[in-house]
């Protein structure tokens, strides 16, 4: 793991964003499996290293958007819990009043412009969110999570030549989690994505993206880069899907994709369970300070399900075109 | 005969035509392990060179397709979701709609573009367009919407065999309907309708997904008395006008069910034109069931107000049984 000399508190800051990401998830597993939520859900599971890391970077004034896999992502950058668990659940007090659900959780007013229903759909919106902030000036930057199925969209190619001729302040994060869908990437990608940015002489790097530190860093290097009006950076993170790529997908697969024994060896990687016990080796907390903070978070979430649970539906009152036309 | 479901009948009938025709293949994201149950199998039988999965790149699969068949292969391009007919939009509209006009018919494109479309499943507004207008105002591309198994086979094979693109639109979460689907193999022309119920008093035509609201209302008036004809297209283009407007001569009154937003609704189209051909034997306003304008909401109950569904329907054949 990346050495660092982050203070106790930033380390449990880390942990904590990490563990609520977790927590909000197998609550959402949970959900869906017992049929409490009316769509599709696609967790985050295993990837929760990747958008901490980069988060932690970030405050309100810059720009992300992310994926169908994209609650992660959401409460990285600060979005409320019950807000985005009201909005799995469809109700009137979700962030986007239950019109969009899981795949479109956004906050604008945490610069948090959406997950994203279309594979690769949040490149090309977060390259003009770049161009926007080099335009303004503002010292924003804008990132872009998306997957490694998402980087054998053409609009990736698009979005780099033109980030780097025009220098945006962008940050092209693709998670690699081993599969698009059920495909496992290498039977559909060639070569490896990273260096999809050398031809356009963009900065790129590879990052460890199980180990929230070296993401944490990465991230750094990137934003410093587009800051200083040295354009954008694409950054590779490994890292795995423990989950299936929806939940409910045993329903109606006819095969097996993936052995146990590799989700096993990931599960043995697993990015909270490392990091934990790299904070408890160093001495940086005791097990007892994490076991506050999992309390903590199992309140937010219990909190957030009853504040769901207990919203009315939306109702359009006879005015459906709201919302379609400023 | 024998009953089956959808997504089954579509299976064989793929299986089918695979066997049948060796120039034939069919790629698309996640086609050899089939999300819906469509290609389920095919690889197992047919291999990779003739089923394959294909990156996440509607954008060169729609294209890709329009190239494979001009040089000489019948192509599947399977597109998961309508709505990511939109990402690969590009070749269709500019290429595989319009290269057999602009070259002077130097060549004929075997293409099927098959996806699911349409709502109720909560699934949002990226997963739940029912975008079929948009195909037929192109000009040069075929529109399918069978509403029950046995079309989903026939027409699905008259497809394949069409020597011109063809985008073939599934009721999404549909697959599992059963319905009666012949033993032997069969095929369904592309342009003829289907009247699912004959009456005097009205005609519905209903599309897609939108047939099996349509019949309830249709079954429930003829309890009352009330005799509607119903007509399923079938297929959007060619449009078999004929047994519309013969319908629509002997009711006078017209309701059309369609789940495509409104505005240049397959709806609206069908209106006018029974408009301008049958206005002399109209009793009432053509009246038109479909989605507002607007994007398909996740929320359950919003979702649901809407879509068209029986209730819908119900109060528009009230309303226009009511003119006078
Ligand atoms: C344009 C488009 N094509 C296809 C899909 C269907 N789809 C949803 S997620 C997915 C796989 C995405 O893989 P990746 O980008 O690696 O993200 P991951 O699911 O692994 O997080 C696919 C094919 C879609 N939503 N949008
Ligand atoms: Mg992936």
């Amino acid at each position: 793991m990346a050495d660092t000399n982050f203070s106790n508190e930033q380390m449990l800051k880390l942990y904590e964003s990490m563990l609520r990401i977790r927590k909000v998830e197998e609550q959402l597993a949970k959900d869906s499996k017992e049929g409490n939520i009316p769509g599709a859900v696609h967790l985050y599971i295993g990837q929760e290293a990747v958008a901490v890391g980069v988060c932690s970077q970030l405050s309100d004034k810059d720009w992300i958007a992310s994926t169908h896999r994209g609650h992660g992502h959401f409460l990285a950058k600060g979005g409320e819990t019950r807000l985005l668990m009201a909005e799995v659940y469809g109700r009137d007090t979700g962030i986007c009043r239950g019109r969009g659900g899981s795949m479109h959780v956004a906050d604008f007013s945490k610069g948090i412009i959406g997950a994203n229903g279309i594979v690769g759909g949040g490149i090309s919106i977060t390259t003009g969110a770049g161009l926007a902030s080099k335009l303004a000036n503002d010292g924003s930057v804008a990132v872009v999570f998306f997957g490694d199925g998402a980087a054998n969209q053409g609009v990736l190619a698009e979005a780099l030549n033109i980030s780097t001729l025009w220098q945006l302040p962008v940050i092209f994060i693709c998670e690699n989690n081993g599969f698009s869908e059920f495909s496992p990437t290498n039977t559909v990608t060639a070569g490896n994505i990273v260096d999809r940015a050398k031809p356009y002489g963009t900065a790129c790097e590879t990052v460890d993206g199980n180990d929230v530190i070296a993401v944490w860093q990465c991230a750094e290097r990137a934003k410093l880069r587009a800051l200083r009006g040295d354009g954008p950076t694409l950054i590779e993170a490994h890292t795995y899907r423990q989950r299936g790529h929806v939940e409910a997908e045993a329903t109606f697969l006819s095969k097996k994709y993936r052995d146990s024994q590799e989700i096993e060896n990931w599960v043995s990687k697993d990015p909270i369970t490392l990091f934990e016990k790299r904070i408890v080796d160093a001495g940086q907390a005791k097990i007892e300070d994490l076991q506050i903070i999992t309390k903590a978070i199992e309140v937010e979430v219990n909190e957030a399900i009853e504040f769901a649970e207990k919203s009315p539906y939306p109702d359009s009152g006879g005015n459906e075109q709201q919302y379609m036309f400023t | 005969m024998a009953k089956k479901r959808m997504i089954q009948a579509i299976n064989e009938a793929l299986d089918g035509e695979m066997q049948r025709d060796h120039k034939l293949i069919l790629f698309g994201e996640d086609v050899e392990i089939s999300l819906f149950g469509d290609t389920k199998g095919l690889v197992d039988k047919y291999g990779t060179d003739r089923i394959r999965n294909t990156p996440i790149s509607e954008t060169v699969m729609s294209g890709m397709a329009v190239g494979a068949a001009a040089a000489g292969f019948n192509v599947i391009c399977h597109m998961m979701f309508g709505n990511f007919m939109y990402t690969g939009f590009d070749s269709i509209a500019n290429q595989a709609s319009k290269l057999r006009y602009m070259t002077a018919g130097q060549i004929s494109l075997p293409i099927v573009y098959m996806s699911v479309f349409g709502g109720g499943r909560s699934a949002a507004a990226q997963h739940s367009d029912a975008m079929h207008p948009m195909f037929m105002n192109l000009g040069g591309i075929k529109v399918v919407t069978p509403s029950s198994p046995m079309d989903a086979a026939g027409l699905l094979r008259a497809s394949i065999r069409d020597p011109n693109p063809v985008v073939y639109l599934q009721a999404a979460g549909r697959g599992g309907e059963l319905g009666e689907v012949p033993d032997e193999e069969f095929v369904i022309e592309l342009g003829k309708a289907a009247r699912l119920r004959n009456g005097e008093d009205l005609t519905i035509v209903a599309i897609g997904a939108m047939v099996r609201p349509a019949l309830r209302s249709v079954d429930f008036h003829a309890t009352k008395g009330v005799g509607i004809e119903l007509i399923d297209p079938r297929t959007l283009v060619p449009l078999d006008k004929e047994m519309i407007f013969k319908s629509v001569r002997k009711t006078g009154r017209l309701i059309i069910v369609d789940e495509a937003r409104d505005t240049c609704s397959a709806a609206s189209h069908i209106a006018s034109l029974c408009a301008e051909e049958c206005f002399s034997a109209l009793k009432a306003p053509i009246k038109r069931v479909t989605v507002n304008d607007i994007a398909i909401p996740y929320s359950p109950p919003l979702e649901k107000n809407v879509l068209p569904n029986e209730e819908r329907i119900n109060n528009a054949v009230s309303e226009v049984l009511e003119f006078v």
